[in-house]
């Protein structure tokens, strides 16, 4: 059943709009060191409101309405709007629960920074932002929360602005963004002028039983539902950091640790995902496209395990893991499974935020962020340690843990989705769960276990974080274990309430499972638990028992590997090269000094100019001599006798 | 005449709105040299009264139609049939209402900035300010060109006397620049004159407008191109703007962006489509090539600049290559929005200028390397710029995404190529901005701006009308596109129905 809009929704995004405003207006000026209170208090509310929605979703209502028409002209009319139903209902909780969180955490990690206020205001802009982005009821308004999130992690990423790196990671971030987005437009406009709508239930209606004409594009013969399909994916791309956009989010550690917890971990970076299950009627029309999702998300989840596998800044590696599990889910979505890509994000949303809140309280004791520069900290930190702990079993999908249900889940329906295609994916996923419990446990024995490897001056001052971060982080670490039993498989003989509960939203995968037996999905379960163990037990034989063995495994590898990996596969290097100093070398080269300045220039320089030599030359005619004018005269005199003489006889 | 309906308001509004100002000036002439405060308060008054004069259209017009409004009707040289001639539609009132604000603001940007020369310096905005507003009003052609050169004059002395060092090449360059398009236009105006047997008016020349055959309509077209695109300005006759820009004091930059350059898409829309609809429809896709190559050059040469005033002035050529592109896709959403455009890209090129104004009187520098880590030193100025930026790079929420968004919606309508291409122009104007961005106002602070203070109450309030204008438009754009719709789509009428005797295909045969 769906009802109008009230305002108690309106109030979910208004309250951290206004929490940002008063921030944003007042906060430095006389909110200063108290404007937690204002932002976490406005979040908090969000949070419960929010909660009542879940809640009132779960009974079947679903709310759909008009706020005020945005944009009109001609044909396009475009509101802004809210559409809640069970998908969005989900992404409420996740966001408002992470950013409540998160607001509670920075009160002790931010504590008298300078721009504190302001540090809140972007955070409260932020979570406005992305509400707007998932409570949205058309494409033009969640593009607006799509940019404008984007916006808040430029302007949080650059947060410590005075630093070069920072402030070049946020412009960064923005501009890679810029390329996805720049197709994602590109498929609003295709939508636009296919079913002459923005809007989600306009759209999705007229979509089903829709036929897609076939166009050729480029000289490559597809169809239309193709075309929108992977345009729109561009955008999840640029925003869920995958392949080939994914250089940004790496980058955008250069932000405070909550930023990066919250926005490049849990909420904001799930975007693309969210897209896709919210597109899903219109990638479901397209086998080509949703193959490249699923290569997409395969490859991304692979590509950036490896490189996580040998960085050894500890927000790097969780950055490198945070693009890896965002490929997992991207991958879901490409087999069509997602409800187990939106049950992956939810799960995921606790243990990385954990993890990186964690990584923030190890990071305020050693204020350092090189694991080889920690060691030891499990008996000066237990809260971080033991949550940090958890949460790295249930990334490396260890059960009874939340990671485990959701990526059970994901790789089962990969090996289900069909033929040896699905195999692949499998496969290269089963192989993404063993690295991702290895450079996990890395972390682990590197940064909690053996020594204290810091100055030794250091090792005096280590000590737990306040209460105000240690809290959030055994909130976090509940769900960290629990989220996921709101899902638990149907082999299990439970029903997967998680599933069902998205269904009337993103469909149900049923289509091959017939053909795989009970036994088959048992096998597969244990392989990705054993896969889980492998990585765990060869990082604790690599980190905890025998030191030098990472040494010379990495000796052993020869280099090359371990320096692509090392590295990034050198892709920074490669755009700076192929994108960056081309375009400024055009623009100096060719642009400023041949084409505006030799040609254009030359010409509207070189008329006056020539008329000026003209009359310079004309001039000397004006000699001031009296017998030059006199003969110019007499000549002149015959010529014009002549003249008159061939017109006459001509007549 | 049934195209035009008499201005109704107890004063005769557009006559006010042009000469106001320019009799203020004139009487500025007069006063005594000596009080400098004097004359600039006189010049805020003027203006000020002007804009306030100037609300009462907006709350007036007829929305539903696509008439000339507020028109005054006169006869003037009845031996040439030249008529005093005024009147606005939904695509003109909006320039009017920008030309009027802008006047107020040159006057806020320049008061302590201009210290030579001050009574002049603000007779020749007030003279500016009234023949802006006349080129916007003038229903009769030569009307229209005596204000469309007027305001050539104290432009040219605003650039020449107060302007930068280089100034002297830039005004040559401005003033040959526009004055070889102007002429050009002026002898297609006679044409238009001989041919219809003695007409100026320019509601009766559209009437006539489809009667052309084509090889004439084309002929007119180029010569009314010719002054139009030097305006715009559109590649290749770019090259006076950056110089133009650059050496302008900041009220002639404010001017030149918010105003002038939008002079050029009005004559396109206002003249060159509906008079000559054949030649239009057959140079639209050449003139949104056109369009599309300025958006990738403006955008791509800024990365070169280490001016930030070059920079904007390179920026205007991109997103006036938006504006062009939208207004020849000739359908309601490119049309729409390329007006809004033209209406955002004052506001917010305009803000730009303004900033820099004010940046410029503390540093007397306009290299970006002079700068650096500023947003520490002037947080309150740092914010203002931001929202110009994001506005200039068509973030949602701000008016430059509407129009924006508009224009590559209608440019993609029509040609799926070129919107492709223009769109790229989002990309690279979010490198080249946020990359000014980063250089001014991050990074470590500079040596020499370790003194700079931030925005005061005049400038401030400088910036809050196109700040507010900046998210009214962006936030809740139909007020403004609600002006547009009626005349927009008469305007569409008549490119489509503007054939004459022959079909185009016919027309195309015989030549």
């Amino acid at each position: 059943m769906t009802m109008e809009i009230t305002n108690m929704h309106m109030l979910i995004p208004g309250l951290p709009l206004l929490a940002f405003l008063i921030n944003g207006l007042f906060g430095a000026r006389w909110i200063k060191q108290e404007a937690h209170w204002i932002a976490a208090l406005a979040v908090a509310v969000s949070w419960v409101l929010s909660v009542m929605t879940l809640l009132k979703v779960m009974q079947g209502h679903t709310y759909y309405g008009d706020i005020y028409t945005w944009i009109s002209s001609g044909g396009l009319r475009v509101s802004v709007g809210f559409s809640i139903d069970e998908l969005t209902a989900v992404m409420l909780i996740v966001v408002t629960t992470v950013s409540t969180l998160v607001h509670l955490y920075s009160v002790g990690y931010m504590h008298g920074e300078e721009g504190y206020s302001r540090f809140y205001a972007y955070l409260s802009l932020f979570t406005f932002s992305m509400l707007m982005l998932i409570m949205s009821n058309n494409f033009l308004q969640l593009y607006f929360g799509w940019e404008a999130v984007g916006l808040c992690s430029y302007l949080l990423i650059g947060f410590y602005h005075q630093k070069e790196s920072a402030a070049r990671a946020g412009m960064k971030a923005f501009i890679v963004n810029r390329f996805g987005d720049f197709g994602f437009a590109l498929g609003l406009f295709l939508i636009y002028l296919t079913f002459g709508s923005l809007d989600y239930q306009t759209v999705f209606s007229a979509i089903d039983g829709w036929q897609s004409p076939a166009i050729s594009l480029l000289g490559l013969e597809t169809d239309l539902a193709t075309v929108i399909a992977l345009l729109l994916f561009c955008g999840a791309v640029g925003k869920s950091a995958q392949v080939p956009l994914h250089v940004w989010l790496p980058d955008a550690m250069e932000g405070p640790t909550p930023v990066s917890a919250l926005i490049h971990a849990a909420t904001m970076v799930t975007a693309g995902v969210f897209l896709l299950a919210r597109c899903n009627a219109i990638f479901n029309l397209s086998p080509a496209a949703m193959a490249v999702v699923a290569v997409t998300g395969a490859l991304t989840s692979l590509f950036a395990a490896t490189i996580a596998l040998v960085q050894n800044d500890i927000k790097r590696v969780i950055a490198y893991s945070t693009i890896s599990q965002l490929g997992y889910m991207v991958l879901a979505c490409g087999v069509g499974a997602y409800s187990a890509g939106v049950f992956h994000l939810y799960t995921h949303a606790f243990f990385k935020a954990l993890l990186f809140l964690g990584a923030g309280s190890v990071i305020h004791a050693v204020h350092d962020q090189d694991i080889r520069n920690m060691g030891g900290l499990f008996k000066h930190m237990k809260i971080t340690a033991i949550t940090f702990w958890i949460a790295s079993l249930s990334i490396s999908g260890l059960p009874p843990l939340a990671g485990f249900f959701s990526k059970d889940e994901i790789l089962w329906l990969a090996y289900s989705s069909g033929g040896s295609f699905g195999k692949m994916l499998w496969a290269t996923g089963t192989l993404v769960a063993f690295l991702t419990a290895f450079y996990s446990f890395r972390v682990i024995f590197r940064t909690f276990h053996g020594e204290f490897r810091g100055e030794v001056e250091k090792k005096d001052h280590l000590h737990e974080s306040p209460a105000s971060m240690t809290i959030p982080l055994m909130l976090l670490c509940a769900g960290a274990v629990g989220a996921g039993w709101i899902g638990l498989p149907a082999l299990w003989g439970f029903e997967n309430h998680f599933a069902e509960f998205l269904k009337p939203v993103v469909g149900h995968v049923a289509a091959e499972h017939g053909n795989y037996s009970h036994s088959e999905e048992w096998m597969i379960m244990a392989i990705s638990v054993a896969a889980g163990l492998l990585g765990l037990g060869l990082a604790w034989a690599m980190y905890a028992r025998k030191t030098d063995l990472p040494e010379r495994a990495a000796g052993a590898m020869s280099g090359v590997p371990y320096r692509l990996f090392f590295n990034k596969y050198y892709v920074d290097e490669i755009y700076d090269y192929l994108i960056i100093r081309p375009t400024v070398w055009v623009a100096k080269n060719i642009l400023v000094t041949v084409t505006d300045g030799l040609i254009i220039e030359g010409i509207v320089n070189g008329i006056p100019r020539s008329i000026g030599r003209i009359s310079q030359w004309i001039r000397k005619a004006q000699s001031g001599v009296l017998h030059h004018y006199a003969a110019v005269i007499v000549f002149g005199f015959f010529i014009m006798i002549a003249a008159s003489l061939i017109w006459a006889g001509g007549n | 005449m049934n195209s035009i309906i008499l201005n109704s308001l107890s004063y005769p509004v557009l006559t006010v709105l042009i000469f106001l100002p320019i009799l203020g000036g004139v009487l500025l002439m007069l006063a005594p040299r000596a009080s400098n405060a004097g004359i600039k308060f006189w010049a805020l008054a003027v203006t000020l009264l002007n804009f306030t004069l100037s609300i009462p259209l907006l709350t007036n017009f007829d929305k539903t139609t696509w008439k000339w409004q507020f028109a005054e009707y006169k006869a003037w040289i009845s031996a040439w049939n030249i008529n005093y001639a005024l009147g606005i539609d939904g695509i003109s009132i909006l320039f009017v209402m920008l030309s009027a604000l802008v006047g107020i603001l040159c006057v806020l940007v320049s008061w302590n900035a201009v210290t030579t020369k001050i009574k002049e310096f603000y007779v020749a905005i007030l003279f500016i300010e009234g023949a802006m507003i006349g080129v916007f009003c003038a229903l009769d052609f030569f009307l229209f060109y005596i204000f469309w050169e007027a305001m050539l004059i104290p432009m040219y002395l605003l650039i020449g006397i107060w302007g930068g060092p280089g100034r002297l090449y830039a005004t040559i360059k401005f003033f040959l620049f526009t004055l070889a398009g102007s002429l050009l236009m002026l002898v297609g105006i006679i044409i238009l004159y001989l041919k219809s047997g003695g007409v100026f008016f320019i509601p009766e020349l559209m009437s006539l407008s489809g009667s052309y055959p084509l090889k004439l309509q084309l002929l007119l077209w180029f010569a009314f191109f010719a002054a139009f695109a030097v305006k715009v300005p559109m590649l290749p006759v770019h090259t006076w703007l950056p110089d133009a820009h650059t050496e302008a004091p900041a009220a002639g930059s404010v001017i030149l962006a918010a105003v002038l350059i939008k002079m050029g898409a009005y004559g396109f829309l206002r003249f060159s489509i509906p008079f000559f609809p054949e030649a239009t429809k057959l140079l639209a896709v050449p003139m949104m090539v056109l369009s599309v190559a300025a958006i990738i050059y403006g955008a791509v040469i800024c990365f070169a600049q280490t001016d930030m005033k070059r920079l904007i002035a390179y920026s205007s050529v991109s997103h006036m290559g938006f504006i062009t592109l939208g207004i020849f896709a000739l359908n309601t959403n490119g049309l729409e929005g390329g007006i809004l455009q033209m209406i955002n890209h004052g506001v917010v090129t305009g803000g730009l200028f303004l900033m820099i104004g004010i940046i410029y009187e503390r540093t007397h520098s306009r290299e970006i390397a002079y700068y650096g880590g500023i947003a520490q030193k002037v947080p309150v100025y740092a914010v203002f710029f931001l929202i110009f930026t994001l506005s200039a790079i068509g973030f949602p929420a701000t008016n430059g995404f509407i129009g924006e968004f508009l224009v590559l919606l209608g440019g993609f309508t029509k040609n799926r190529t070129l919107g492709v291409l223009a769109a790229t122009g989002v990309i690279l104007g979010a490198g080249y901005m946020l990359g000014l961005y980063r250089r001014m106002f991050f990074q470590q602070l500079s040596d020499n701006v370790k003194a700079l203070v931030d925005l005061n109450l005049r400038e401030t309030l400088t910036l809050i009308p196109m700040f507010v204008l900046v998210f009214w438009i962006g936030l809740y754009p139909n007020v403004f596109l609600g002006f547009m719709h009626a005349s927009v789509e008469h305007l569409i009428e008549q490119v489509s129905n503007g054939t004459g005797g022959m079909s185009l295909a016919q027309l195309l045969l015989e030549r």
